[in-house]
């Protein structure tokens, strides 16, 4: 069966490519023929599967913690793809492994969608999982919030080994009481730092009021971010201090890479003697942001900064970390299924730190939403043009000489990057 | 700025033709997809209106305000809801006074369902409203999710979008705030959306509800100002991106 099917699977991969198709039909056709075969190829490796879920920060921290292993020495096989469903893992196997099945690959870690890990681990149960947050985003999808925490603590369950939670996040770090059996571990975040991280349940609250419980004890976290300089980021761990420099930008990208860092110290063994710390953090070091999350390119000799914004809490943080001083500023809002169809989430975020440069251009399918939203916040429109190519292309010509700073959606992102890449170098991803 | 008409964010606040103070009911617990949009427009469009907004928030355990011109709440999840639930009980009587007083009231989602008589839940426990509104909702396994077109009597086409699995069926004592031309609405079977009971305007829609249908929000302030001063002046809000956002909306897929 496994010859057979994996064959077919490439065989259809490969037809897809040629065709330039969707990248999980390959995925879909091995799982309707060979149910068996994620878990027979993935559960087989020597350190197992690392599952890494949450709403915000799935991709770059995966990306850290491949990076962080690999620094390490050890071979990673990850959903680069940015596919985090599970035909999605299914169709990047198939371009892994050999034609008899087999995997080279000493530890899987692989970034799934809240829904879709529920499926995944229910196949194939993970050694290790990383959850980062539950936060307001693509509720049309999951209902409540707190039914998204539900599916969080169905991955936790379902994982034999260690599982790595937000000691920040109450509806996360809550998970650990209704586990037996696995080994917790937390990352933290300083006290000095937690104003910088607004959580949904404060988001309208009035100052001073209190948000809802956390832990009512601190748990002792693996690793805790301590502080984030302009370029680099203090963490503690193992009873010390260390500083590194960053090239992540962005106070949650940089608390995502505490959470990378507590997942691969688990899977090599945290302070055992075999880790090599001084790469380690050379190697978080180095990492630099998955596309869109705060990634800077070049268009006309000026920085064009594509910031990924899927929920109100990214949103905000993203308003906070790359403020708009100086930039030219465009927002591109689209309502596609993947990026929820619900706009209700825009009038979550305060757009007041836009009021002095105004905002030069709004585009997207749902682009007078946002013009409306920030007429409200009584932030000054320039133009309203929802096709993204056309709004881009007057974005460019009349930022001349300015650096210039996208706030997108996901498909709105996608779409931006193909206009790009006609003119600069830019990964396309379909 | 781009050298395209820059558009002026926001009508002069010179004018003052009193203070029309709102309450926000239960903001840190029942405020869900946006439904603190519904507040905003409220205390914008009072002072575009050229009257002088003042917003209040109303928490489990805080003192009731007075003065309350007009109330505004919001929808919640499951847990919020029981939060809320014995303070609820408690300003119950508070609350019916206003409404009876002819206050202009918005409730959204799980504060429209909350007003009603009850809430039974799919295991048949009965979560208890405070009976204002006369309305009945049933819990089901089937959630109600996406954009909704209702064609309405006093409103015009309202949109927004739903997202509960409550549903909700009207008694005699209130009217349907509308006919759904595209979505569910208040239940699955009778395309009803929302429910109208004197000056209260109850409804299953986020958006926020408000930014796209500022002929509610200028109902409840109109309501609100003939109320307190006998009359209502309105100015003149720049409207300008209302139209084409309610276009673009009204064609979006469900």
């Amino acid at each position: 069966m496994s010859f057979f099917s994996v064959s077919l699977g490439k065989l259809v991969r490969r037809v897809s490519r040629l065709r330039g198709g969707g990248s999980a039909l390959p995925g879909l056709v091995v799982e309707k023929i060979d149910p068996g075969f994620m878990r027979r190829t993935l559960t087989t490796l020597p350190h197992g599967v690392a599952v890494v879920s949450g709403t915000n920060g799935k991709t770059t921290t995966t990306k850290m913690v491949v990076e962080l292993l690999e620094s390490q020495g050890l071979k990673v096989f990850t959903n680069r793809t940015g596919s985090n469903f599970t035909r999605g893992v299914a169709a990047a196997l198939l371009g892994e492994v050999d034609w008899r099945g087999r995997l080279d690959a000493d530890v899987a870690v692989l970034e799934l969608d809240e829904a879709h890990a529920v499926h995944f681990v229910n196949s194939v149960p993970p050694r290790y999982c990383l959850l980062l947050n539950v936060l307001r985003d693509q509720l049309d999808r999951f209902g409540e919030i707190d039914k998204t925490a539900q599916l969080l603590q169905h991955i936790a369950a379902k994982t034999t080994g260690t599982v790595v939670l937000n000691r920040e996040d109450p509806r996360v770090a809550r998970i650990a009481d209704t586990l037996t059996g696995q080994d917790v571990r937390y990352f933290g975040l300083d006290d000095s730092l937690l104003g910088t991280f607004p959580n949904d349940d404060d988001m309208r609250a009035a100052p001073g009021s209190p948000a809802p419980a956390g832990l009512s004890e601190k748990p002792a976290a693996d690793v805790v971010l301590r502080t984030v300089g302009a370029d680099s980021a203090e963490f503690e761990y193992d009873g010390g201090r260390v500083t590194t420099g960053m090239k992540l930008r962005g106070v949650y990208n940089i608390f995502n890479a505490a959470a990378a860092l507590t997942l691969a110290r688990s899977i090599c063994g945290g302070a055992a003697a075999d880790t090599d710390h001084e790469t380690l953090l050379q190697a978080l070091s180095q990492v630099a942001p998955a596309f869109g999350r705060g990634e800077s390119l070049t268009v006309e000799d000026q920085p064009l900064d594509l910031v990924l914004v899927k929920n109100p809490s990214g949103f905000r943080l993203g308003l906070k970390s790359f403020p708009a001083g100086g930039y030219a500023t465009m927002i591109a809002i689209n309502d596609n299924y993947a990026d929820g169809r619900d706009m209700s989430w825009l009038w979550d975020v305060e757009f007041e730190s836009l009021r002095d440069g105004g905002v030069d251009r709004v585009t997207g399918s749902r682009a007078y939403d946002m013009a409306l939203r920030l007429q409200y916040d009584e932030v000054a429109v320039g133009a309203v043009e929802p096709d993204i190519a056309a709004a881009l292309a007057a974005f460019i010509r009349e930022g001349q000489g300015r650096p210039k700073r996208i706030f997108c959606t996901y498909t709105a992102m996608l779409a931006i990057r193909r206009e790009l890449s006609k003119i600069t170098t830019v990964e396309v991803v379909s | 700025m781009s050298p395209e008409t820059p558009v002026p964010a926001a009508a002069p606040h010179g004018d003052n033709k009193g203070v029309l103070r709102v309450v926000q009911l239960y903001p840190r617990d029942m405020n869900i997809y946006g439904d603190w949009g519904n507040a905003l427009v409220l205390q914008q469009r009072i002072r575009w209106h050229g009257y002088t907004p003042e917003l209040l928030e109303y928490n489990v355990g805080d003192p009731f305000p007075d003065g309350v011109d007009i109330i505004v709440g919001g929808g919640g999840q499951d847990s919020g809801q029981l939060v809320i639930q014995d303070d609820l009980q408690a300003r119950a009587g508070t609350l019916k006074d206003l409404a009876e007083a002819d206050t202009p009231m918005l409730v959204i989602c799980g504060l429209y369902q909350l007003f009603g008589r009850f809430f039974k839940t799919r295991t048949g426990s009965v979560i208890p409203g405070i009976g204002i509104l006369d309305v009945e909702t049933h819990g089901t396994d089937e959630r109600l999710i996406g954009n909704v077109k209702v064609a309405t009597p006093e409103f015009g086409e309202v949109l927004g979008y739903e997202n509960h699995s409550g549903q909700t069926t009207l008694g005699s004592g209130v009217r349907p705030l509308g006919t759904v031309a595209k979505g569910t609405g208040n239940n699955s079977s009778d395309g009803h959306e929302g429910a109208r009971y004197r000056n209260i305007v109850a409804s299953y829609l986020h958006g926020s509800l408000l930014p796209k249908n500022p002929a509610i929000a200028d109902f409840l302030i109109s309501k609100a100002a003939e109320r307190k001063f006998g009359s209502f002046e309105p100015g003149t809000p720049d409207d300008r991106f209302v139209g084409p956002a309610r276009e673009h909306a009204a064609r979006r897929p469900r």
